[in-house]
């Protein structure tokens, strides 16, 4: 029987010959992201109770991401000591306020093809995108990893997710994903996400980030798509030659899943979610006429260069409604060159949207543009549980970024198709 | 491990990260993070939860962020097990690496509010002493049994990096 690509990440990382899923097995870590939210503020009093540093400095990567810039006293120690920690045990890979961590990953080249890799965050996921196995753990799994170098993982059962056509225009990965949270659920522990089919294929790396990103609101224990020529592309534009056996990391032929689904792309209409739940979702007709307060576009998952040009495709030729308040936090500071360089953010701005800085934000009500009591926002990041983005009344809609500049321009949610004639 | 008694405090489905350690109050102590446990779906929670008291959940119990914060605020108010029908991943991983008892435990709904419970989570058994009933359900994962004896992975740490030979193997 073959094996999918889940298992022959977890089997090489294991050691272990044969696996089986809901089989416990013990795994080196190649890599482990740790974040100022919950890295070193949370992870070097535990090394200094335990008497070590970390085993292997080499294998972290260190980003500050979610308390950047510093607002207040206590978000400027923790970026403080952060920093410190960098230099106390010379962390060479230290990525200062230069954008989300899990992006930061895919424009640094950090993550390939059949890597085992953890983060101290639950959009660790967003790595499958180059055909990694990439965890999310809590400080103290990361803490764990940092002083073993290894952690203990179920092998998970693989759910295939095939998608077959062409989006119809102001259709995104994003709309797939709120499709899959509503049809696959959120309860997905123990189980692998791997994406397929020409629909992926056609994908391009940002893309198909958002696809394995949202794997943590499947709840699974990752997602992720195989390696092939796309991957092998970013890599080399990322500044990193692929391993001469990256494109074996595909699942075999005669791979056992647990579940296959298959969905027509080309018949598929922007989503939106519904406060709150991802899963509370559906076609955007539902939702379209509900006055906002706030558009957001930011987080590791809907605010790359992909994502702002489809905020200028909308906002071209138009103003932001009156009453309305567009914020747009770019992923990174390479997504804020490259936007500033090919216009996209001259359109952004000329609308009337408001550019904040690069970093998690309000997406998780850290960073400038949390929510008043009562306000509506429609938002192009991945999670809209109650109290997520500030106010525990504050109503949070998810769409994609073409639903989100579209529903901004209106002042109500509206249908991005009605704005790419 | 010892058995836990006490009061059942019942919560629906999808109980998230976002409410259990709102990213409002994720740069303050725990002290404080803990009085907005859970305020935005029960505001008596913080306030009214007695040490020993165990919460009883539907389904995707602590689905959401990796921020351990989520189990630390309920250990930090002294809630001696989560009972939930199923539960976020990294939610159950972090509650078992502090020593917090977390059980699958389909019967959740039966549940009342305020119903006295005893849970032995190493043996796997849940009793309401009150009503007779009493439930075998899957305890501690056998794998992890010895770090959670231990107290949690801080304590289970400690003891393996005091063996050099098992840390080398």
């Amino acid at each position: 029987m073959g094996r999918t690509l889940a298992e022959k990440i977890i089997a090489r990382a294991s050691g272990a010959a044969d696996l089986r899923p809901g089989e416990i097995v013990t795994c080196r870590v190649d890599l482990a992201l740790l974040l100022d939210s919950g890295g070193p503020r949370r992870i070097w009093p535990r090394l200094k109770e335990l008497g070590v540093g970390p085993r292997d400095p080499d294998r972290i990567v260190l980003v500050t991401d979610h308390f950047v810039p510093a607002v207040d006293a206590e978000s400027a120690a923790i970026l403080k000591l952060t920093r410190d920690f960098a230099r106390e045990y010379g962390i060479r890979r230290f990525y200062d306020m230069q954008g989300i961590g899990h992006v930061r990953l895919m424009e640094e080249g950090l993550v390939e093809p059949g890597m085992f890799a953890c983060g101290g965050d639950s959009h660790s996921s967003n790595a499958g995108a180059f055909g990694a196995y990439m965890m999310g753990f809590g400080a103290i799994e990361m803490t764990g990893i940092v002083v073993t170098g290894e952690i203990w993982v179920p092998v998970p059962a693989t759910v295939r997710v095939d998608w077959n056509g062409r989006f119809a225009r102001g259709v995104t990965a994003k709309d797939v994903m709120l499709v899959l949270c509503r049809e696959l659920g959120m309860d997905n522990a123990f189980r692998a996400i791997e994406y397929g089919g020409d629909t992926v294929a056609a994908m391009s790396i940002g893309e198909r980030a958002v696809l394995c990103n949202m794997a943590a609101e499947l709840g699974a224990e990752t997602g992720l798509v195989e390696a092939d020529a796309a991957t092998l592309a970013a890599l080399r534009a990322a500044g990193r030659e692929p391993a001469p056996d990256a494109l074996s990391w595909r699942s075999d032929p005669d791979a056992a899943y647990a579940e296959r689904r298959a969905f027509d792309a080309a018949a598929l209409a922007p989503q939106v979610a519904a406060p709150h739940s991802p899963a509370n979702s559906g076609p955007v007709g539902d939702a379209a006429g509900e006055r906002i307060d706030q558009a957001y576009i930011g987080s590791c998952m809907g605010a790359k260069l992909t994502d702002l040009r489809m905020v200028a495709e909308v906002l071209r030729g138009r103003r932001v409604a009156p009453g309305v308040r567009f914020l747009v936090a770019p992923a990174s500071q390479q997504v804020w060159a490259d936007a500033a360089a090919d216009g996209t953010l001259a359109a952004i701005t000329a609308a009337g949207a408001t550019l904040l800085p690069t970093g998690c934000g309000a997406c998780a009500a850290l960073g400038a543009g949390v929510l008043a009591e009562g306000e509506t926002c429609i938002s192009s990041t991945n999670r809209n549980f109650k109290g997520r983005m500030g106010a525990n009344s504050a109503r949070v809609f998810l769409g994609s970024p073409y639903t989100v500049a579209a529903s901004a321009v209106a002042g109500r949610i509206a249908d991005p198709r009605e704005f790419l004639q | 491990m010892s058995v836990v008694r006490g009061g059942a405090w019942v919560f629906g489905d999808d109980v998230n990260t976002d409410v259990l350690a709102p990213g409002l109050y994720f740069k303050a102590p725990m002290e404080e993070m803990a009085r907005h446990c859970l305020e935005a779906v029960d505001p008596r929670f913080a306030r009214e939860v007695q040490p020993g008291d165990v919460v009883v959940a539907g389904a995707r119990f602590g689905v959401g962020s990796a921020r351990e914060q989520a189990a630390m605020a309920l250990q930090h108010l002294g809630v001696g097990a989560v009972l939930a029908v199923s539960f976020g991943r990294i939610f159950y991983r972090n509650a078992l690496n502090f020593g917090l008892p977390v059980l699958f435990f389909p019967a959740a709904r039966d549940i009342a509010a305020g119903e006295a419970l005893e849970v032995d989570a190493v043996a796997g058994r849940i009793a309401s002493p009150a009503t007779g009933r009493e439930w075998s359900v899957n305890g501690i994962p056998p794998h992890l049994m010895e770090m959670v004896q231990a107290g949690g992975l801080m304590p289970y740490l400690k003891r393996r990096l005091a063996q050099p030979s098992a840390e080398n193997r």
